[in-house]
């Protein structure tokens, strides 16, 4: 595991409450899992259709075929969980009773439009349930790296196929800590090491510097 | 009633041409016995409503490998090295449809709607040839319902009233796919004389339900 992205999960997983319900995507969301404080109960909806995933079975016999998370690897389920159909499992993410959602992202922009399911250029695989959960969590994490090796993914405006129109609230890179708000991007908290300035530097969009700037603390 | 037949003449029922819905995701609730009888038989020009196209060894992805469709209606084509081939080199149409607007333009299909309104998708390439409607200041994209010929489900209990029992995470596209198609064609791994499932735990009433398949 990258340590960046270790430390991007360790961040975004301080920003549940006890007992929120939350969907993480795939690639560095899937690890945020890992790193819930102590003492905060975080329950994991799954796309594919049930609630309280658990952790992976400890061995073979273990394995339940017909229990598979939505990225298709073997899952347990907790006691208080539940299955469903998938009207009902998009009806819990477009109708807003998920408190967060993780997201990657390939852009995101400075009004908070994220682009995450398309390249051009590159092989198209579908959005899956990303589209849903970009409008439909009330609150929407972009887990990424700062840049892609250089090339700014905090941008003005994205230039990418969207996923979502103004649907990002959080981003959490390895650098920073943004928050988007009606007044435009905001840095909140930079990592351990790194100056406003480079993070000016790696970022194309426009931000403002919290007055109460702090400095990213994990774990 | 629903009728129990043998797989072979549950494929019989699928005829060159038609549109399917196979239910499932990753192949968990998908109906292998009747995509295997499927493949078997070769029917030709199919198209196919699902989650994803699944992987070449498992759902839908076996009828992708067998070249036995012409167009996908699905969210995901990813892990089918079959799928993204066929549709770079032009020889299968992808409609890509977001996950949670497939779930509700099969269940508008099944439940007699004129279509949905879903903010997913506004001001994205899903948007494109579709009506946007205001509804109290919210933009929404009016989306269309899906039916199909055959649903092919996989049910874990049945009873020969056709009434229904999922299992786990095999539930999912199941109970919508069933009500969508003009014919329900249902692979379960048990079947069971009638009262024999207790009507407060049917999770599909059999009344969608046309064929029954030993799974």
């Amino acid at each position: 595991m990258d340590a960046k992205d270790v430390f991007i999960a360790k961040r975004v997983a301080q920003e549940f409450k006890d007992g929120d319900f939350v969907n993480l995507g795939i690639g560095i969301p899937t690890l945020v899992g890992n790193y819930i404080p102590k003492g905060v109960r975080v329950f994991f909806h799954s796309e594919n259709g049930f609630t309280h995933i658990g952790p992976m079975p400890n061995s073979e016999e273990d394995i339940d075929r017909e229990l598979i998370n939505a990225s298709d690897q073997y899952v347990t389920i907790l006691p208080g969980g539940a299955f469903f159909d998938s009207a009902v499992s998009f009806g819990i993410i477009r109708g807003g009773h998920l408190a967060a959602t993780v997201l990657g992202g390939l852009q995101v922009d400075q009004e908070g439009n994220l682009a995450n399911w398309r390249m051009p250029g590159k092989k198209t695989v579908g959005m899956g349930g990303g589209m849903d959960l970009a409008v439909g969590a009330k609150r929407v994490i972009i887990a990424m790296e700062h840049t892609n090796k250089g090339e700014p993914k905090i941008v003005k405006k994205c230039n990418v196929p969207l996923t979502g129109l103004k649907c990002v609230d959080l981003i959490v890179t390895e650098m920073a800590v943004m928050a988007v708000t009606e007044k435009g991007l905001v840095l909140k908290e930079i990592a351990p090491g790194v100056t406003v300035d480079q993070v000016r530097a790696a970022t194309e969009a426009e931000f403002t510097v919290d007055p109460d700037l702090k400095i990213i603390s994990v774990e | 009633m629903a009728k129990v037949i043998s797989i072979e003449e549950a494929v019989d029922l699928i005829k060159d041409g038609m549109t399917i819905m196979v239910a499932g995701f990753w192949g968990v609730g998908t109906p292998e016995k009747l995509i295997d009888a499927l493949v078997a038989k070769g029917t030709k020009n199919l198209t196919s409503i699902s989650i994803s196209t699944a992987l070449t060894t498992k759902g839908v992805g076996k009828l992708v490998a067998n070249r036995q469709l012409k167009k996908v209606i699905v969210s995901y084509i990813g892990r089918n090295p079959a799928t993204s081939e066929q549709y770079e080199s032009g020889d299968l149409e992808v409609e890509f449809v977001p996950q949670g607007t497939l779930a509700e333009r099969i269940r508008a299909g099944g439940f007699g709607l004129g279509g949905i309104l879903t903010p997913t998708g506004v001001g994205t390439e899903i948007e494109q040839g579709k009506q946007r409607i205001t509804v109290d200041g919210r933009d929404y994209l009016l989306e269309k319902p899906l039916r199909a010929d055959v649903a092919l489900i996989k049910a874990y209990k049945a009873d020969k009233a056709g009434n229904l029992v999922y299992r786990k995470a095999a539930r999912n596209t199941n109970p919508l796919m069933a009500a969508a198609a003009d014919i329900t064609i249902v692979q379960a791994d048990e079947i069971l004389e009638i009262g024999e499932i207790d009507p407060d735990e049917v999770m599909t009433p059999g009344i969608f339900v046309d064929y029954l398949v030993q799974g």
